[in-house]
Parts: structure tokens; C-alpha cells; sequence
């Protein structure tokens, strides 16, 4: 638990505002989004498990009663940015990852 | 060919006639449970099956003979009904219950219907049999009136009743100086009284029909400027090239007579209760039948003994009790209704008016003496208050205090006291046409119709004549409140407006990005519904380039990366192509883009091509090269213009009246990129047989021998929609004019993802209101609706076009951001020559994809 290696991704002004990019990770394909006037970066896995497609990273980004979400762009499930639940089905999790803002880069955990 | 021995057993009924209540007593027939025990034949003297005779002078607006059809020879082979047209049943031999036809037919039956209608009353004036006198009853008639009103200039009705007026419409529509004769004091003489009457006369003067009332015509002789002089027994005449005569009609009741069927004094032949006449094993329905003493004119009374003797046919206990011949109409544009005793002939009778002249409007009701009960009611110009008034009638409801409220104007939004619809019954018949109570509506609204469009397909209601649509919002906003259901059309949890409000606060507070709006007029961060809404409507009205830094969060699934995306996130590119006219030297470039990028390449059913399997990467190097070529975005993945589908029309086609091509790809140029509350098609065809099927499309042309007829709101899809006949022979400034205001009222006024079609049939007053606003300004809105749309066009660029040109935005198109390698779980297969994706669970998808929203997905 001690120490943490972080890999810089990309940089924060890549990713336009309230929109997902996706980035190879490790060899894994993770969606990273940017919300908000505060930038707040959230990471889920890219595969979208009901379309079976690497596509998360493009869907829609707000809010439902207040828990911010991304909806997937193939048939409209919505995913907790935070958690990775899946809103419509509880037993659906997305692996989620730590991701954070280093001197106006974004950077992934390893 | 053997007889089945089942066949033999199954009662023979032969109906005589194949008008609208001949047809309606066959489908009600069909549609019984017990239908597998009875044969039917069905006999029709006219060349076709059963049409729309309500509808007739809608034949002269552009509607075809095939739109007047009520049924189908498919319908009836489906079915196993025999039916012989052009063959006149002449003798019946009620003892060997056979029947016997001109051309020599026999045929036996257990049961026979007679439904044989009515004649047109000629009235017996010297001259009346020449050439150029005419009636108006059947489709024949209707092309003999054309014929000669081709060689006329001048044309007289004789009859200012319903059918009589009808028909002045329809010389006025072909261009003729017209004239109507009326024997009575003043038109419609049986529904309206004397201020109705005058105020109808007026308004139809004012739309250039000369009305002669009091005129007894005693003969019609040569004309010294016309071809006929008919000479008024009061020494006035008028000069007329044709004379259609419309005066009333007479039971046909010609056969019933020659075989000792028991007929009225006055003809018609005479029936019970449950349609049966003198003979127990003959039936008379419709305008033939005399019930009572009486013969019903009308088409709904006729239905009602239809469904009475299919009854008593089958051991049921529906009857025919007479019928109620209130009606609500618009003859040549002007509102009419008369309910009950028009005349204030029941004793002691009081009445209220109201005359409104600068509108022209004229408000009567007459109450009985006590003013208590509702005994009739005369509207002109004004019959909102039908709705309310006949069922008051009808069920003889308590009337409020001052009963005059029921007919004054709404003043300061407080409504003129018309009861709503609290105050009916469950049994209030809603929709007169279906036959559809308060009841039936609101058992389907608690059986989960929460729309007025869901209602109209699961009740049938309003899908008549329409003017019961506004009732049956209120019935369904009334229901849906009892049972607790917030009746409210906020677009989200974000904002507490509609789509339509946020457009006005859009349009009114000249708001140009997403945030703006939610920091003004919403909360929280939007979502999946509202963004892509509110996107579509930003650019509706602004017309921005839909990636700027702005408005790209908002771009739902597809309009994001410009691309369809499929199921296994690759993409579909589809350049446009005009009214699908092509270049050969086109087709060769889009081949070899198809084959260089190895693409599964087919045509649309919108008849472009499109190019499936891209990857996100490979989406600006495609691109390039067709905007290289000339190519420009084809908005396959937009809530805007697809298509404008064309036949070839009259530059080639034998048989086509314009040039549909140039129209296509004038209307597609003018509306490519206008992005809508959900995708547009159209369609134009260059004649009448319609190959680029325009009636299935949101906006339909079809040429004819003197212009355009628009149609709108067609939809092919899941629940198809034949689109409407809008307007006819319009030049072609005025068939643009027409679709650029009727689309930008679409995308003003519609839900989010609601088609033209929906729009349409959730639309209070319908295609009329629509027809209001956009031919007659009634909103006054015209010019700022077109004014909207030279904006749209004007500022048109090729999305692709300008992506390309940015380096910035063209970094997104790339899978990953921090690589250059792609999406290594696609994968594809052989199929017919071409590659396939092959990420494929269907059912399992199927079944995990939830929710409403899965509509929403275009594939």
C-alpha cells in the first residue's frame, strides 16, 4: 500500500470538457472523462458489457439524481463514474481506476 | 374442385350493394367470433368496391380513387368474401331464396342484405336531361363533373343542402364561376335556422359562390351567353355552361319493391328494430332502410344498423333504435354543427344567441322551457363547443345556472363555462365516427395509453373526421391526473420545461451554448436526454458547427464522431447523393474508397451507399478523399435531413408530369443539414403511381397535370403512417414556402425524438390547425418561420469539410489517445464476397438492453 507508480496519459486540455477519451493502459483499454468547470477525472473500463464493444469512453456524460454517470452510446445503460455501477443493473460493475491531475497532465495508477 | 363438406354447412349471406354500410356490415361480419359459419358474397352495380363517399370532394383537393378505397380485393380474398362488381342484382325469389343478377347470375342464401343506398332527387324541370346535367354521388359522377366542367366555364348546383354545398366546393376547386339554387330561405335548411343560415351564406359569398336562395327553377332552356338559361319562377334566371343536381336524395328501394318487400308510403324500405323487413330472412340497412318512418342520410346511423343486423345474425341483442343526426362539419372552410332541435320546435322552447360579426361567428342554443335540459344547438364559424354541447344533449345532463356561458367566448383565460369533461358521463360518446364513449377512453388510459397518439391507435378514436381530438386530450389529461400520474412534459430531471418551452426560451433569449442554458434555466449536469436535445435545437436555430468546444459534449452516440456507429463500435459512412443521382465517375471513386479501406459496402434504403466497418482512425482519411471528390456529408448519422428519394419523373419516365429529380435535388440541397427533433425524409414523385413512395415520408411531392401536391407527416417505420394530403398544384415557390414553414414549426413545436408522424397525430386540431398556421399565417408566424430556415440554409457548411480543415478536432478521431494502435477485439468474416462484423450476440443483447431508450438507438 505504500507507494503508488502514476503514468502520464495525456495532458488535461486534450479532453474536452464533460466528454471521455480512451487510453491504453497496461495493455487494457480504459475511458477516462473530464467534468465539470473543475475538471474532475473519473476512469472506468472501455468494454461496454451489454454491446460486448470498446466504446465507453464516447458515451454522454451527466448526471441522474445527482450521481454523475456516462451513458453508453450503444444502448443507453448508464455507469456511476464513481463506482462503475450500472444504474439499470446492480449486479453489473465496470472495473473502475485511480486517476488523477499532475502539473496539467492526466495520469493513470499502475 | 371439390366442396368442402364445412362449406356447405356455413350459412350463405349475399349482401346487395358495396357502398360504406354494405363494407361495414362484411367487416363487422369478419371481425365476429362466429364468422367461420357464414359465407359471403357481396354484389356491387359500380365498377369498384366500397369508397369514402363522405370524403368525395376531397377527390377534387388531389386524393386518388385509391385514397377514397375503404376496403381491398386482398381484404376480402384474405377473408373468403366472394364479391362481384358491375353486376346489378335485378330479382330476388323469396321462396327459393335465390337471387338472380342482369348479366344471369344465380345465386342462393340463407340470408340476404339489402344495402342498396340511395339516388340523387332530380327534380322533374324541363330541359334536366340534357347533356351537361349532371349528379354528384358516385365516383362516375365525379368524372362526368369534371369532364364537363372542362368545357365550361360557368356551373350551378341546384340543392344548398350538406351534399349540395359539398358539391359547390368542388366546382369552385376546378375553377368555375359557381352558383348555388336553393329552394328554401336560406342554405342547410334542415341543420341550421335563419341567423346560421345567413352567417354560412355570407362567408361562402365571400369565397366568390353566388347563393340564390327562394329560387323554384321551372325550366332550363338554350343560354344566350351560356349554354343553359334556368329560368326561376319568379321571372329572374341565371346562365350556366353545367347544372349538377343535388338535391336531396331517395331511397333506392327499386328491388324491395318489385318483390313485395314492404315499403314505406314515401319509399324506403320498411325495418325493425333489428334491420329486418317484411321478410324474415331479408335485411335493409343504410340509406334504403325506413325505420320508424324514417330514412337516415347519414353515414353513422347506417354503421349502427350494420352492426344491429350482424347482431341478430349471430344471436346478439344490439338493435337499431334510431339515431341521433346532430353533425359538425366544414364546408368550404367554414365550421358548421347542428345538434338536436336546430328549430326550437319543441314546445315552450327558449333560446340563447350569440353573434359575434366582426369573426363571424354564430352561437345558438335552444333549452327547454324550465332551462334545464339542452334540446339543440346552431354553431357557425365557432363549433369548439360541439364537443361539449352534444353529449349535454344526448344524455339530457342539468345545465349550469346560466346556460348562456356555454356559448359566450373565454374571456381572461377563464374559460366560457363550458363544462369540460368532468361534467360527462362515462357514457358521452367521444368520437361520433368509432363510436368511442368517455368510458372506452379512459379504460384504455388506465390500461397504460398516456398519449393522444397511443389513444387514436388503441381506441380508433379521432381518427375519423378528427374534431373529437381535443376532447380526447382533455379526457386523457383528466384521467391521467386522477390516478396521481403528474402530467408533465419536463424534458428531464435537469429542466422543468418541455422541449417546446426550452426552444421559445432559446429563440426569446438568444442562448447559444448548452451551459448557458442550464445555468439560467436548469441544474445539476444535464444528461444523455437533454444534451443531444438541447444540441439539436442550438443548432436548429444557430446552425453552429455541432464539435465547436461548445456544443461537442452534447452530440449524442453518432453525431460525436460525424459516423453511425454499429454494434461493434466501428462506424458507417455515408456521403450524400442527392435524389439519388450519381455521376458514373462518382459510383468509381466511392468503389474504390469501398475496396481501399476494405469496407462491406451496400445501398440504403434511402438509395445512397454506405460503407460499413470503419474505424474511428480511418474515419478523416476516408473523408478526405470523398471531400477530395466532391463528396459532401450525407447527415446519415443526424436528427436532420436524410434523403430526398426521387423517381426518375419526366425527363425520362413516359408517364411523368414534372421533373421530379430537379425537385429532389432542390429540396435536398435546400435542406441538408436542418437538424430536427428527430430525422427527416422525403420523397418526390413525378406522377401519380408514385415509385419514390412520398406518402411514406415525413414530406411528400407528387407532381400533377398542374403542379405539386404536398403531403406531410408519412412515416414508414414501426408503425407506418400514410402522410396527409396538405395542399395541391402548388407552384414551385409556394411548395417550398409550404415545407419550410411546416418544418421549422416541427422543430419548433415537436417532443425530442417525436416524428413528423407522432407530431401530427398528438397535434390539437391536426392536419387542419397545421393547414391554419402554415396556408393561412393564422399564428402570424410565416415570415419568421421562413426567415428561420433562409438562416439555416444560408449558413450551411459540409461538417466533414470543416472537421477536416481543423487538426485539433481530427486528434479525437484516433481509438486511443496515448497510442497509435487500434481496437484489437474487431473482427470480421467472410459473408457473400464482403467482410462482416462478427461480434455477434443478438438474443443476449436483446435481451440485456433495457428501457425506452433503446428506441432511441439508430442502427
Amino acid at each position: 500500500m505504500s507507494e503508488f507508480t502514476w503514468q502520464t496519459v495525456c495532458k488535461v486540455s486534450d479532453i474536452n470538457k464533460n466528454t471521455g477519451v480512451c487510453a491504453l493502459h497496461n495493455g487494457e483499454q480504459v475511458a477516462i472523462f473530464k467534468v465539470g468547470n473543475d475538471d474532475q477525472l473519473f476512469a472506468l473500463q472501455n468494454f461496454e458489457p451489454f454491446g460486448e464493444a470498446n466504446v465507453l469512453s464516447r458515451g454522454i456524460v451527466g448526471d441522474v439524481d445527482g450521481q454523475l454517470v456516462v451513458a453508453s452510446p450503444l444502448y443507453k445503460q448508464q455507469y456511476s463514474l464513481e463506482s462503475g455501477k450500472c444504474l439499470e443493473d446492480e449486479s453489473v460493475i465496470l472495473q473502475t481506476y485511480m486517476v488523477r491531475q499532475q502539473d496539467g497532465q492526466v495520469q493513470l495508477k499502475v | 374442385m371439390g366442396v368442402s363438406p364445412q362449406i356447405q354447412e356455413k350459412q350463405k349471406i349475399i349482401v346487395v350493394g358495396n357502398g360504406m354500410v354494405g363494407h361495414k356490415y362484411i367487416e363487422t361480419l369478419i371481425e365476429h367470433p362466429d364468422y367461420a359459419n357464414f359465407q359471403i358474397i357481396t354484389f356491387s352495380e359500380e365498377p369498384r368496391l366500397a369508397y369514402d363517399r363522405v370524403q368525395l370532394s376531397a377527390y377534387f383537393d388531389g386524393k386518388t380513387e385509391q385514397d377514397l378505397m375503404m376496403t381491398s380485393e386482398d381484404y376480402y380474398d384474405e377473408h373468403g368474401v366472394q364479391y362481384i362488381i358491375k353486376d346489378k342484382v335485378s330479382n330476388i325469389d323469396k321462396t327459393a331464396k335465390t337471387i338472380t343478377t342482369e348479366s344471369g347470375r344465380v345465386e342462393s342464401y340463407d340470408k340476404l342484405i339489402l344495402a342498396t343506398g340511395s339516388f340523387p332527387f332530380v327534380p322533374p324541370i324541363p330541359g334536366k336531361d340534357q347533356e351537361h346535367c349532371l349528379v354528384y354521388r358516385t365516383i362516375e359522377d365525379l368524372e362526368n363533373i369534371k369532364a364537363s366542367a372542362s368545357q365550361s366555364k360557368v356551373g350551378v348546383v341546384v340543392g344548398g343542402g350538406l351534399l349540395g354545398l359539398e358539391c359547390a366546393k368542388a366546382l369552385h376547386s376546378l375553377n368555375l364561376e359557381s352558383h348555388v339554387v336553393e329552394f328554401a330561405p336560406r342554405l342547410m335548411a334542415v341543420q341550421l335556422d335563419e341567423g346560421g343560415g345567413e352567417l354560412l351564406r355570407t362567408k361562402i359569398e365571400d369565397l366568390g359562390v353566388t347563393v340564390h336562395t327562394e329560387k323554384n327553377t321551372t325550366e332550363i332552356v338554350a343560354g344566350e351567353e351560356c349554354r343553359y338559361r334556368m329560368n326561376f319562377a319568379d321571372g329572374t334566371f341565371v346562365e350556366t355552361d353545367m347544372i349538377v343536381f343535388s338535391a336531396g336524395i331517395r331511397p333506392q328501394d327499386e328491388l324491395a319493391r318489385a318483390f313485395d318487400i314492404e315499403i314505406g308510403p314515401r319509399g324506403g324500405i320498411v325495418i325493425d328494430d333489428n334491420c329486418v323487413t317484411s321478410d324474415e330472412d331479408i335485411y335493409a340497412i343504410g340509406e334504403c332502410a325506413l325505420w320508424d318512418g324514417k330514412i337516415f342520410g347519414l353515414v353513422a346511423p347506417g354503421y349502427t344498423m350494420a352492426k344491429a343486423a350482424v347482431s341478430h345474425l349471430t344471436g346478439g341483442d344490439v338493435q337499431f333504435k334510431g339515431a341521433d343526426m346532430s353533425t359538425k362539419l366544414k364546408l368550404m372552410g367554414v365550421d358548421v354543427a347542428s345538434i338536436g332541435d336546430a328549430h326550437a320546435r319543441t314546445e315552450g322552447a327558449l333560446t340563447y344567441t350569440y353573434i359575434n360579426e366582426a369573426e363571424g361567428v354564430y352561437k345558438r342554443l335552444i333549452v327547454s322551457e324550465d332551462t334545464t335540459t339542452l334540446l339543440g344547438a346552431v354553431l357557425v364559424g365557432d363549433t369548439e363547443a360541439y364537443g361539449t354541447l352534444l353529449p349535454m344533449m344526448l344524455e339530457k345532463m342539468e345545465l349550469p345556472e346560466a346556460p348562456e356561458v356555454l356559448i359566450l367566448p373565454a374571456i381572461d383565460g377563464e374559460s366560457g363555462g363550458a363544462l369540460g369533461v368532468n361534467a360527462l358521463p362515462d357514457s358521452a360518446q367521444i368520437c361520433s365516427c368509432h363510436d368511442v364513449s368517455k368510458g372506452d377512453i379512459i379504460e384504455a388510459v388506465q390500461g397504460g395509453c398516456s398519449d393522444v397518439g397511443g389513444l387514436k391507435s388503441c381506441t380508433k378514436a379521432g381518427t375519423g373526421c378528427g374534431g373529437c381530438v381535443t376532447m380526447m386530450g382533455q379526457v386523457l389529461n383528466a384521467e391521467l391526473e386522477k390516478m396521481g400520474v403528474e402530467v408533465n412534459n419536463n424534458i428531464c430531471e435537469h429542466f422543468e420545461y418541455s422541449r417546446q418551452e426550452l426552444f421559445d426560451i432559446i429563440r426569446a433569449k438568444k442562448i447559444k451554448t448548452f451551459d448557458e442554458l442550464l445555468e439560467q434555466y436548469g441544474s445539476g449536469h444535464g444528461c444523455m436526454t437533454c444534451k443531444p436535445a438541447v444540441g439539436s435545437m442550438l443548432a436548429t436555430y444557430w446552425n453552429e458547427y455541432i464539435l465547436s468546444d461548445d456544443h461537442i459534449q452534447l452530440q449524442d452516440t453518432n453525431d460525436i464522431f460525424l459516423a453511425n456507429m454499429q454494434k461493434d463500435g466501428t462506424y458507417s459512412v455515408v456521403p450524400r447523393v442527392p435524389a439519388g443521382e450519381i455521376k458514373p465517375k462518382d459510383l468509381i471513386v466511392l468503389g474504390q474508397i469501398g475496396e481501399k479501406y476494405n469496407l462491406y459496402t451496400k445501398i440504403t434504403g434511402g438509395v445512397r451507399i454506405d460503407f460499413f466497418g470503419a474505424q474511428l482512425h480511418e474515419l478523416p482519411l476516408i473523408w478526405s478523399e470523398l471531400v477530395e471528390a466532391g463528396f459532401e456529408t450525407g447527415h446519415a448519422y443526424g436528427k436532420s435531413l436524410r434523403t430526398v428519394k426521387s423517381c426518375v419523373g419526366s425527363t425520362w419516365c413516359r408517364f411523368g408530369m414534372l421533373d421530379s429529380v430537379s425537385m429532389a435535388v432542390k429540396l435536398e440541397m435546400r435542406y441538408k443539414g436542418l437538424r430536427a427533433p428527430h430525422k427527416v425524409k422525403m420523397g418526390v414523385s413525378g406522377c401519380t403511381r408514385e415509385c419514390a413512395e412520398a406518402q411514406g415520408k415525413d414530406i411528400g411531392v407528387i407532381a400533377t397535370d398542374k403542379g405539386w401536391n404536398l403531403y406531410v407527416c408519412g412515416n414508414g417505420g414501426m408503425k407506418p403512417r400514410h402522410a396527409d394530403l396538405f395542399a395541391s398544384d402548388l407552384d414551385d415557390e409556394t411548395l417550398v414556402k409550404y415545407i419550410d414553414r411546416v418544418l421549422m414549426f416541427y422543430t419548433r413545436t415537436a417532443d425530442r425524438l417525436q416524428r413528423t408522424s407522432t407530431w401530427m397525430d398528438n397535434m390539437e386540431g391536426g392536419l387542419d390547425y397545421l393547414k391554419s398556421v402554415v396556408i393561412d399565417d393564422k399564428l402570424n408566424i410565416g415570415a419568421e418561420l421562413e426567415a428561420d430556415m433562409e438562416r439555416v440554409v444560408d449558413t450551411y457548411e459540409c461538417e466533414w469539410k470543416k472537421t477536416l480543415n481543423s487538426p485539433e478536432r481530427l486528434k479525437r478521431f484516433a481509438h486511443f489517445i496515448n497510442s497509435d494502435a487500434t481496437d484489437d477485439r474487431l473482427a470480421y468474416e467472410a459473408d457473400r464476397g464482403q467482410q462482416r462484423a462478427r461480434i455477434a450476440a443478438p438474443e443476449v443483447r436483446a435481451a440485456k438492453a433495457k428501457g425506452e431508450e433503446i428506441k432511441a438507438v439508430e442502427v
